[in-house]
């Protein structure tokens, strides 16, 4: 069973975080806990000095915390980005695609659903910030836009 | 039509296999119901008052005749030989098993078709005009907006667990046949400088806090739209209320910041994600076009109909609409024969249906929104053909937008949520009202009945709507007037103290008698009560 | 009397504790007396029945009558498809749940 999920080439981030209301003050702090609610866009200024983002889900159907990830990763944001709480292995693709790059879920996931998770779909409809080539710009390799 | 590629097919059929696998967790105790009903919602299947529920999306509502074959297929082999048309331009079959559920999405995923997001708190399927491309005055076939739509909204890794539900719809006629502004977005296609953009409503909705949409924004380039729908997605997704789910619905957001406020939150995240180049190209929305494209008319047709069977005449002025295309008329099916039940058909029927369209309407079908069934491109030559065999069996009812051509949600008898039956009374004024020559009389009324709160029945947007609701354990019946889901969309209000289900029967034929006697020259009973407003109603009901 | 209902896991078909396992007609339906929210419990976390919940009923001389209207429909089936109820060949079958 897998209690801690990394798609990262570096060591899991190891400092406790802090509040979001708090990392403002603390110019040292590098690691914030985002709360559902909460405007990632607080964030922004600092992002340089972050090397994790946590972004909690109390509730798995509280779906606040996939903005606030695509917010920061658009904003160029690259440290790691964990999903923690109660987080499915359903939701895994949906959260890789929003940006997040590590999982700490609340109750461990079977190993072989995450893979089989993961490999399931070949094509994506949207383009997001990860990377992936959505269909249209499959369709349509001339364009620059994919 | 539109028609999958490899992509298209490999997504659905990737799903197919993810819920499979989904549902072998479930029966195995993996995952708990909890954590199941989210995933098997966005699958379309809910657990109802007597067994599973499945819902299938019928996008904007367009089948082919093999799809809709595959529908009867469905209600033969895996439910008890019927399936429900809905408002939503779905199809629903109520007594699935959850074992079954899979093999069904996979035969569907054969016919390009599937139950992706048809529930849960996500982008549903998007809603369009039944008359989408044979409609003279349009500006565009919405359809290819629509499934532009509908291939982003599949899967959105931001906005799968949304606040609440999110309903989309397309239109692009000034006449709306698809109430539009009854949607989280009303999107209507309209014509600037000759160039065609995105007309865009938002914050309509129905449930229990009816709301007719405010106009977010008058022009959206084709090439800003997915930027723009994202943009009111994500404010959504981030500052809609989740403490209270009757209180969730982007409707009660817009309201309480404002449409200005929600506008400029909007513009400002359209303004960021705007930057990231996440709109398709202009080839794509072109590529989707082309399926669209008119098919192949025949031109030097007969205008002639021949009205000598009088039978046929009057199924020709209520049902038959003009189509844009000379020598072709738009048909439409009434599933609301006298005593039946709106919205059912049963699997000959279904059948049936798709073989009129493979022989007489280009292969094409429509499902609309008042759960009847178009057939788009009929040779006026064929009509008489296509009519005899509806006659024969029993679909070839005279009385679109009459009214005994009643919206009624599945209520009591099959809904876990109702709180009073909804067919039984939508049946008992078909038969107060069969006389067709009365119902002609009566004009265009649209009665729209809902067995509770939550609308799916379109009460609101009734001329005369019906709400059932629960007194002390007995249903009991509200009676509004005055809604219409039309272009001229308004709201209905409630009349005052409800009815049992036999005194709403008489109520109704109380406030069409008051019509009768009140209107003048051309008035429908929409615009008589709008004239006189609800005081000899209420009158003639509680006086 | 109190009764415990719910829908069958697989196949969602409505079902009743009939004291010893679950049954699909009402009339075998048991007085679960206070036990009925740990009996559905311990029986979801079985995956014996999924969505289950204790009602009211009145004990009639064909048995166990669910107190509210939406209970009766389930126990029987829809009342406007009488071929789709419990009693397919009872003419009269809607008049038992008004």
């Amino acid at each position: 069973m897998v209690d801690f999920l990394s798609f990262r080439d570096d060591e899991p981030a190891q400092e406790p975080t802090v509040t979001l209301e708090a990392i403002a003050g603390q110019t040292n702090a590098t690691a914030v806990r985002v709360e559902p609610g909460e405007d990632a866009r607080e964030l922004l200024p600092m992002l340089d000095r972050l090397s994790l983002v946590e972004v909690n889900f109390p509730a798995f159907g509280d779906g606040r915390g996939y903005s606030a990830a695509r917010i920061l990763r658009e904003a160029g944001y690259t440290g790691e980005l964990r999903a923690v709480g109660d987080v499915l292995v359903d939701q895994l693709v949906a959260m890789r695609r929003c940006g997040f790059d590590s999982f700490q879920p609340d109750h461990p996931f079977d190993q072989a659903v995450v893979d089989a998770t993961l490999a399931r779909y070949d094509d994506v409809y949207q383009k997001t910030i990860d990377g992936r080539t959505p269909v249209w710009a499959k369709r349509h390799p001339e364009t620059a836009n994919g | 039509m539109y028609r999958y590629d490899q992509y298209d097919q490999s997504i659905v059929e990737a799903r197919v296999e993810e819920f499979r696998d989904q549902t072998k967790r479930r029966l195995a105790g993996a995952l708990t119901e909890d954590q199941f009903k989210p995933i098997r919602l966005m699958n379309g299947l809910y657990l109802q008052l007597h067994a599973y529920m499945l819902r299938v999306a019928v996008p904007y509502g367009t089948l082919s005749a093999r799809q809709m074959r595959m529908l009867a297929h469905i209600a033969r082999k895996y439910d008890r030989d019927y399936g429900h048309f809905t408002t939503r331009q779905n199809i629903q079959y109520n007594w699935i098993k959850l074992e079954d559920a899979p093999d069904i999405l996979a035969e569907l995923a054969t016919v390009e078709m599937h139950a992706i997001q048809t529930s849960g708190n996500c982008i549903r399927n998007i809603s369009s005009d039944q008359y989408a491309g044979v409609a003279a005055e349009e500006v565009a076939d919405p359809r290819p907006w629509a499934e532009l739509l509908r291939q982003w909204s599949s899967f959105h890794p931001e906005f799968t667990y949304l606040p609440r539900k999110f309903k989309i719809c397309v239109i692009a006629t000034q006449e709306d046949r698809a109430a539009m502004r009854l949607h989280d977005i009303g999107i209507e296609l309209v014509k600037r400088d000759d160039v065609v953009g995105a007309r865009i409503f938002a914050g309509g909705g129905m449930g229990r806090t009816p709301m007719v949409a405010p106009e977010i924004k008058d022009f959206v380039a084709e090439d800003d739209l997915i930027s723009y729908v994202e943009a009111c997605l994500r404010v959504y997704n981030r500052y809609g209320r989740r403490d209270n789910k009757y209180k969730a619905r982007v409707k009660i957001l817009i309201h309480a910041l404002g449409a200005d406020e929600y506008r400029r939150q909007v513009e400002e995240e359209f303004a960021a994600i705007k930057q990231l180049a996440l709109d398709p190209p202009k080839a794509e929305l072109d590529r989707i076009r082309s399926y669209f494209a008119d098919p192949a008319y025949e031109t030097g047709l007969s205008e002639e109909i021949d009205r000598s069977d009088p039978a046929f005449a009057l199924w020709v002025d209520q049902n038959v609409k003009s189509h844009k295309q000379a020598g072709y008329a738009i048909v439409n099916i009434s599933l609301k024969p006298t005593g039946g039940i709106p919205g059912d058909a049963s699997s000959a029927q279904i059948d049936l249906i798709a073989d009129l369209a493979e022989r007489y309407s280009l292969d094409e079908l429509r499902v609309t929104h008042a759960q009847n069934i178009v057939l788009p491109y009929v040779k006026k030559a064929d009509l008489h053909t296509v009519w005899q065999a509806l006659d024969n069996v029993g679909l070839a009812e005279a009385n679109l937008d009459l009214i005994s051509d009643i919206i009624a949600c599945p209520g009591l008898d099959y809904c876990s949520l109702a709180n009073a039956r909804s067919i039984p009374v939508a049946q008992k004024i078909a038969e107060r009202f069969a006389d067709p020559a009365r119902q002609r009389d009566l004009g265009e009324l649209k009665l729209k009945i809902s067995g509770c709160i939550n609308a799916c029945g379109h009460h609101h947007a009734g001329h005369i709507g019906i709400l059932g609701v629960d007194r002390r354990g007995k249903e009991n019946f509200q009676l509004l007037l005055g809604g219409s889901g039309a272009e001229d969309a308004s709201l209905g209000s409630i009349t005052g103290p409800g009815f049992d289900e036999d005194g709403v029967v008489d109520a109704i034929e109380k406030v069409t008698d008051i019509y009768v006697r009140e209107r003048i020259e051309g008035e429908r009973f929409l615009d008589t009560y709008r004239r006189l407003g609800m005081k000899p109603f209420k009158d003639a009901l509680y006086g | 009397m109190k009764i415990l209902t719910g829908n069958d896991l697989p196949t969602g078909d409505v079902i009743w504790w009939a004291g010893d396992g679950w049954s699909r007609r009402v009339a075998d339906a048991v007085d679960v007396g206070e036990q009925g929210d740990d009996l559905a419990r311990r029986e979801e976390a079985a995956r014996h029945v999924v969505g289950a919940y204790v009602i009211d009923a009145t004990l009639t001389d064909e048995g166990p009558r669910p107190a509210h209207i939406k209970d009766r429909i389930r126990a029987l089936g829809p009342t406007v498809r009488p071929d789709l109820t419990l009693k397919p060949a009872d003419p009269d079958v809607g008049q038992w749940v008004i």
